[in-house]
């Protein structure tokens, strides 16, 4: 079988199932939406309102295209286009399945271009593309609120950028490759307690973090916060051209979910039903399966997370970004470098990440502390309050 | 600047200390992630199924107008035009007919009673407003119309209504039946209220009841 008939037929795959994928992201984002919010859901269209996706996405094909008479066109029309286009370029090394096992059939391979030695600076050039998408989406509008929008998600990626990529560098650091099919067959040979969490679990916190600031999704979703303005940069676009951009934003989650299953978790890899060496009948099913519900978990935790914390301040937002996980990452990062460099076991770095993330906790604890002491109208606490209702009175004898 | 507080009914709230285990953020999206979570296992949703379920309305629910008949199934208005006064939105519009002499209990009847349901606001101030009771809110909410001029309202529409409703449990005749109402039972008009001095020299001194103050009438009228 030619090598290019394989990869055509991937990609078919791929781009013919990513849209319905995301389509039915949406419903089931909604559905949780909902579930969270003590409301039903959609539950009209079909039953359990299962066909909604296809309602929702045969109304955005016919709708009408508005495009209104200010808005630079060319720009206007190519910027989502860049977004799905983006997105959809960055899945292209994403292995999304036992790659390399040895009970696919060769017919499928479960990736589109393999052996990608750079793999990941691949994916993040790629997806740190996808913001031009929005800026230039933005900027195209002629519209206040969309520029806004564009502004905040320029500064906001990258920002956001450096933490992301430094805390694989970690991993890349440990697997000494950049090839994702490598860093997820080394998992696998390993067993579960080869697994990159044990080695890095700061590292996978501040990347899914850092992941979900990328792909613009609450709590760090202030490029389109709706309350503030309006829809964001995508204020002026409708039906296709503003389904585009979602497109791409779900699949940038499908990437993003993908990506911490495989540089983090193990890949297809779980203890007792996915092993390296087990060849059971449609041993790959399982395998993929696998690999498909841990991205799965990790997109319902994105729109659980959406519902439980609040937005942040655009100021809170840099400051997490600049204060907090790129010393943060940078620490980890030097720590991977001490191991390698002088031998120890990997073990150390467990305990490691642990003891950088309290002493961070500390350090910004009593930085907030220091920094609210600092402030005019601070009045200090009583070491014992006695009598509640007089420690005011007292308090002016400081 | 001073940040003692002088008065004494002035309690000085602090910001509480930032430990450690908030500044890290983690206890407090966890305890988020658990109500999240605990939401979506355990369901119980409060939305209503509207078609399926219709809304208890309550008892004071303003919808669709009628209006009402007497026992002699005519209708009760004896268009005195005080709805279509009272209405804020002007949508009543009457025009009046001398009623027939086998009619004794009334000087009027309305030829026609336009009103505009889209026109309306619900605000029920014709029904406070009749004498007669012969126009009242009903419970209907879900009015729909294929035009405009579908939705003007007319007597027998109105009195349709009162067919479809004067059995519902919800929309009581709220009518004193063989009375026409309240201004049916005056045997004279109300008494003139208590008068207060009046200076000769004031322009109302010359008025036919000077210094008159004036009473709210009988009970039960506005």
């Amino acid at each position: 079988m030619p090598e290019l008939l394989i990869t055509l037929i991937t990609i078919a795959v791929v781009v013919g199932a990513i849209p319905g994928v995301c389509n039915y992201l949406i419903l089931l984002e909604r559905k949780l939406s909902a579930w969270m919010q003590d409301r039903v859901g959609p539950n009209r269209v079909g039953p359990m309102g299962l066909f909604q996706p296809l309602a929702d996405g045969l109304k955005l094909l016919l709708k009408e295209e508005v495009i209104p008479s200010h808005v630079d066109r060319v720009l206007f029309l190519i910027a989502p286009g860049i977004s799905v286009f983006t997105a959809l370029l960055a899945f292209a090394v994403v292995p999304f399945g036992p790659v390399g096992d040895a009970s696919v059939p060769s017919i499928i391979r479960f990736i589109i271009a393999p052996n990608i030695d750079m793999g990941i600076v691949f994916i993040f050039a790629v997806g740190s593309l996808a913001v031009y998408g929005v800026v230039l989406g933005g900027w195209a509008s002629n519209n206040k609120y969309s520029a806004l929008g564009a502004l905040r998600a320029s500064a906001q990626v990258v920002s956001y950028e450096i933490p992301l990529g430094m805390s694989v560098l970690g991993i890349a650091l440990l697997s000494g490759t950049l090839n994702l099919e490598q860093i997820m067959k080394q998992q696998v040979d390993g067993g579960i307690l080869a697994w990159n969490i044990w080695f890095q679990p700061l590292a996978a916190l501040m990347f899914f973090t850092a992941s979900l600031a990328e792909a613009n999704r609450l709590p760090f979703d202030l490029a389109e916060c709706e309350q503030e303005l309006v829809g964001g940069w995508h204020t002026e676009y409708s039906a296709l051209k503003w389904a585009l951009f979602f497109l791409g934003e779900y699949t940038h989650m499908i990437t993003i979910s993908f990506l911490t299953s495989i540089l983090f978790l193990g890949g297809w890899h779980f203890p007792g039903i996915a092993e390296a060496d087990s060849v059971y009948m449609g041993a790959w099913l399982v395998k993929l399966l696998v690999l498909i519900s841990k991205a799965f978990f990790f997109i319902c935790v994105m729109i659980m997370l959406r519902w439980t914390i609040p937005r942040f301040r655009f100021d809170q937002l840099m400051e997490l970004a600049w204060r907090v996980m790129i010393p943060l990452s940078l620490a980890n990062l030097l720590m991977v470098m001490f191991c390698a460099h002088f031998g120890a076991s990997r073990w150390w770095l467990l305990p490691g990440s642990l003891m950088l993330f309290a002493a961070w906790g500390m350090i910004s604890a009593s930085l907030r502390d220091t920094e609210r002491r600092a402030k005019p109208g601070y009045v200090r606490k009583k070491a014992v309050v006695a009598h509640d209702s007089h420690s005011t009175s007292h308090s002016s004898a400081h | 600047m001073s940040q003692t507080p002088k008065k004494k009914n002035v309690r000085w709230v602090e910001e509480p200390e930032i430990g450690f285990w908030e500044s890290t953020f983690v206890p407090a999206i966890m305890q988020g992630l658990k109500t999240t979570l605990k939401h979506v296992v355990d369901r119980k949703p409060v939305t209503q199924q509207y078609p399926e379920v219709k809304p208890e309305l309550p008892l004071h629910y303003r919808g669709v107008h009628r209006l009402n008949r007497d026992e002699k199934d005519r209708v009760k208005c004896v268009a005195c035009m005080m709805c279509a006064t009272a209405c804020p939105a002007n949508c009543i519009t009457i025009e009046a007919q001398a009623a027939p002499p086998e009619w004794p209990d009334r000087d009027k009847f309305p030829k026609s009673f336009v009103l505009d349901e889209l026109r309306c606001i619900y605000c029920g101030m014709c029904e406070e407003a009749c004498p007669v009771d012969a126009i009242e809110l009903t419970h209907i909410y879900d009015l729909t119309g294929e035009s405009r001029a579908d939705l003007l309202y007319d007597r027998e529409k109105l009195l349709g209504v009162y067919d479809r409703t004067k059995n519902d449990p919800r929309d009581p005749v709220r009518t004193r039946r063989g009375i026409l109402g309240p201004a049916a039972e005056f045997q004279q008009l109300p008494a003139l209220g208590p008068a207060t001095v009046v200076p000769q020299s004031d322009r109302s001194a010359k008025s036919e009841t000077a210094g008159v103050i004036r009473t709210t009438g009988v009970e039960g009228q506005r």
